[in-house]
């Protein structure tokens, strides 16, 4: 039967083609990291010979000498603000998302499209003069500083992703609640909370790595207290070219393992927040 | 319930944004008022005098930022489109492993563009991978070098290369995010009623994609207009970006005035781009 | 206009076997009915005779032409969804038209088909609205109207009225019906509602578990069942079963079922033969039976007794709960009579109605 045979080839090389596209995508995405984090231990000699083009022999010494630099204490700083970040921008946040998933009332709509907006606007902009309010507040230089800037970037997020997580947690539930003896806040804390935990927490990674990745506000807030980002951006540079690779490596470490622990919410969070 | 309590009632949800509401209206409105007090008042009165600098001073390379800041964004942006809508239909269709592919082809979205810079430095470097393989395969005799002031056309190929790779997946995630909630119903009706696949995309797929292809476009070009790392870290300051110049400034050169003005610029280029694409991309109707 | 053939059809989904085996000829102009329970395979058939699907196993024919593994372009094929997937971006009149725009058919001729398929189906003042400006009755005609301006050979629904409400439910089964009678397409309509198969269609094919149980008019379907499922799906409210022991005499066939015995004619004993002393399920429709007070003669009948266990009172009819001491059997009475919770009632098996099958096979005997 001939078409038999026409559509089964047609459908195979459907299938090849499938497969091709996806493999050759993944590899292009992966093979950089790969890379990168084989040249972060790469051992010096090998990195110099020219016929050897991945690394046979591999050190720790680069990122050994990226911390005593200076990096680790970089790295604490941009753990600090980080998570004075989350913690600020989920106390200030969490309620706004709350208030947007259960509650109706004039101005919604028009609010939350302004917050949304906010997201949009080129955070860089409040950079520079938060230099000059910063001196005059005495919080030049400080991580404190760094994060309340982060959390003004985050805080948009946070809403918006709260706000979906906690509309998609059913309104029944907490009314069960209230019928059956519970306040408006006790079933918050008790109903609500617990099931959104989930989705919080992945929202929380995601402020983090928001925080942690975050360059320029950074490195034009600090010049001792500088985080990882804006470390690397000065001190590192002139560096030799391992450190360079150690660089990379560390700041990728950490979006690499948290991505990999909150995966399943990474894509469908993602693809609400942008829209 | 008393009415008192009723009326208290109503103002609840306005009590719950308030904090976060005066926040932002505090750490972005202040800033942009300062802004604009710091460009155009430098020591309290009005003057003209950082804007001058920017076209006038030996120091500015405003000129160059500004166009290379465009050269980049119209380089860039419609090639990852084009990327990230293929990319798109791809993964809508079902395959095993799809997930885990998924997976990966995100995780760009998690670095920072320092990081990225920095991995494709390891890429590009006269030692690094790509210079090596090719190389070892006899392709080429002598490094290509991609850095360095006399390169300048060649940092600039390595930025556009570090941009595709690192920002295709923003707008691929949020097409495949509007891919994925248009319903199979729709293309299979299409389908029954006799549209071949080029047809199916065409009338079909493409129409009702075109909300999440205007928020990908906003999106990803608002972020185009602020890049910074990724050109910091492989060309320095050989192609001067706006972001990058009001870094200079500010930091190097202490001109506060002066970077608040290119703060300024990067966000009035902003407003006018989203307003430019909203009106180009007036999506008639709404997913019911 | 062209009659299907579906031979030996199995269509799985990973280890679920959806279609296991269907084999169904459907006549040229034929409405016909598939009718069965969530999951028994009836849209996944729809769908492989539509081309969105192709079998495992098995042919699918139009006319002479094999179409098994068409593409759905090629078939000449129509669709109605049980979502409408009414395109949102376009007019209704560019959904209607859009079939015909993709067959490349004139600009004038599409305009006289679409208004001619608008009018049909009572929206041609709605033309050049957007779907979501439409209350759903609408968009379901649009749907059928998109359907039919292709003049298709083979037009599918898929439970188009299941996302309508009751009463206009019961508007457009009749509307499709006549709609259906006036062009003359081969119609494959999938329902899970047997009132609406029992309506509409010339042929129902009853189907569970990814095979065909039955296929007959409906007279057929719900006088002659030919297996238990059939019996027990068609026809509200439901059969009643019991199980009864065959006793084979020389003037009777009794069948015992505990509660009550119910005796038969010695000419059903051709059937029962081999089953003397073996238990059978015996089925009897609730309106096929009457209370003893209710009926002129006695004749063809057989009387259980039993007290009344619960009423309902729809107005139209009473439907009375008997418990017979271990069963409780449901009489469907025409019309409004009242009767006492507690009372003694006896009641009458019209035995021309009885059906008996076989335990085992559940396929009937009689």
């Amino acid at each position: 039967m001939e078409m038999n045979d026409m559509s089964i080839v047609k459908y195979y090389l459907v299938k090849i083609l499938i497969a091709g596209g996806a493999t050759i995508a993944v590899l292009w995405i992966l093979t950089p990291f790969i890379i990168a984090i084989l040249y972060a231990f790469t051992n010096p000699a090998d990195y110099y010979s020219p016929n050897i083009v991945l690394p046979l022999r591999y050190t720790f010494e680069h990122v050994q000498k990226l911390l005593a630099l200076g990096a680790t204490k970089a790295i604490f700083n941009s753990v600090a603000v980080a998570l004075m970040t989350i913690g600020l921008s989920f106390i200030l946040g969490l309620p706004a998302g709350y208030a947007f998933a259960r509650y109706i009332f004039p101005g919604k709509d028009s609010l939350k499209l302004f917050i949304v907006s906010l997201r949009m606007f080129p955070i860089m902009v409040i950079a520079v003069p938060l230099v000059t309010l910063y001196i005059r507040l005495g919080l030049s230089d400080t991580l404190l500083g760094v994060a309340l800037a982060h959390t003004a970037m985050s805080l948009p997020f946070v809403i918006v992703i709260t706000s979906s997580i906690f509309a998609g947690v059913p309104k029944e539930l907490e009314e069960a609640a209230l019928i059956f003896g519970l306040d408006r806040k006790g079933a918050f804390l008790r109903i609500t909370m617990p099931l959104a935990l989930p989705g919080l927490a992945a929202a929380a990674i995601f402020t983090f790595i928001m925080s942690w990745n975050e360059v320029f506000i950074a490195s034009v807030l600090t010049l001792t207290n500088r985080t990882l980002p804006a470390f690397i951006l000065t001190s590192a540079m002139a560096a030799t070219d391992f450190i360079k690779f150690a660089a990379g490596f560390i700041m990728i470490l950490p979006a690499m393992i948290f991505v990999f622990i909150a995966r399943r919410y990474l894509i469908t969070m993602w693809g609400i927040t942008l829209r | 319930m008393s009415k008192s309590r009723r009326d208290f009632e109503r103002y609840i949800p306005y009590l719950l944004i308030l904090p976060a509401l005066s926040y932002l209206i505090f750490f972005i409105g202040y800033p942009l008022i300062q802004a604009l007090y710091l460009a155009l008042f430098p020591d309290g009165r009005f003057s003209m005098e950082n804007i001058d600098y920017l076209f006038t001073s030996p120091f500015s390379r405003f000129e160059e930022a500004f166009a290379n800041t465009i050269l980049l964004v119209i380089t860039i942006i419609p090639i990852q489109v084009a990327i990230a809508i293929g990319l798109a239909m791809l993964f809508n269709m079902k395959f095993p492993g799809r997930n885990t592919a998924l997976y990966m082809v995100v995780l760009p979205l998690t670095i920072s563009d320092v990081a990225a810079g920095l991995i494709w430095y390891s890429l590009l470097s006269s030692n690094g991978f790509f210079n090596k393989l090719l190389i070892n395969l006899g392709l080429i005799s002598e490094p290509i070098q991609f850095f360095g002031y006399q390169f300048r056309h060649m940092e600039f190929l390595a930025i556009v290369l570090t941009e595709l790779w690192r920002a295709t997946a923003i707008v691929f995630v949020i097409l495949f995010a509007g891919l994925q909630m248009i319903s199979r119903e729709y293309i299979e009706a299409a389908e029954v009623f006799g549209a071949t696949v080029w047809q199916r995309i065409r009338y079909i797929v493409f129409p009702m994609l075109k909300p999440s292809l205007q928020a990908a476009l906003i999106i990803r070009t608002l972020f185009a207009f602020q890049i910074f790392g990724v050109v910091w870290i492989l060309a320095g300051r050989d192609i001067p970006v706006l972001a990058g110049e009001a870094y200079y400034e500010q930091v190097e050169l202490k001109h506060t005035g002066v970077a608040a003005i290119y703060a300024l610029i990067i966000a009035l280029i902003s407003i006018v781009i989203g307003y430019i694409y909203i009106k180009l991309f007036k999506a008639k109707y709404l997913e019911v | 206009m062209v009659d299907v053939h579906l031979k030996n059809i199995v269509k799985k989904f990973g280890k679920t076997i959806a279609v296991n085996g269907i084999n169904l000829d459907i006549n040229d102009g034929e409405f016909i009915v598939l009718l069965g329970p969530s999951g028994c395979g009836k849209t996944t058939t729809l769908r492989v005779i539509a081309g969105l699907e192709k079998p495992d196993e098995g042919h699918v024919f139009f006319g002479d032409r094999e179409v098994t593994y068409l593409p759905p372009r090629e078939r000449n094929v129509s669709m109605v969804f049980q979502s409408y997937a009414i395109w949102p971006h376009m007019t209704v009149y560019d959904n209607i038209a859009f079939p015909l725009k993709i067959k490349k058919v004139p600009r004038e001729e599409i305009d006289k088909k679409v208004k001619w398929a608008a009018e049909l189906l009572q929206i041609s003042e709605l033309l050049n609205r957007y779907p979501h400006q439409l209350s759903g009755g609408q968009r379901q005609r649009v749907a059928v109207a998109r359907a039919i301006v292709v003049e298709p050979d083979v037009l599918l629904m898929d439970e188009p009225l299941s996302n309508l409400d009751a009463l206009l439910r019961v508007k457009m089964r009749s509307e499709l019906k006549k709609l259906q009678r006036r062009i003359k397409v081969t119609t494959i309509y999938v329902t899970h509602d047997q009132v609406e198969a029992m309506t509409m269609g010339d042929r129902i094919a009853v189907m569970n578990a990814g095979k065909i149980m039955q296929v007959g008019t409906s007279e057929e379907i719900y006088l002659k069942p030919s297996n238990l499922f059939v019996a027990g799906f068609v026809g509200s409210p439901q059969m009643n079963f019991f199980e009864a022991t065959v006793r084979i005499n020389d003037s009777n066939i009794i069948l015992d079922a505990g509660d009550f015995t119910i005796t038969l004619e010695k000419e059903y004993a051709k059937f029962l033969k081999n089953y003397d002393e073996k238990t059978v399920i015996v089925g009897i429709r609730p309106e096929h039976m009457y209370p003893l007070d209710l009926i002129a003669s006695k004749k063809g009948t057989s009387e259980i007794e039993g007290t009344v266990d619960f009423v309902e009172a729809l107005g139209s009819d009473t439907i009375v709960h008997v418990n017979t001491r271990n069963m409780i059997m449901v009489v469907k009475i025409s019309g409004s009579h009242r009767y006492k919770i507690g009372s003694k009632i006896k009641v009458a098996l019209d035995l021309r109605q009885l059906h008996v099958f076989d335990k085992s096979t559940e396929k009937a005997i009689i």
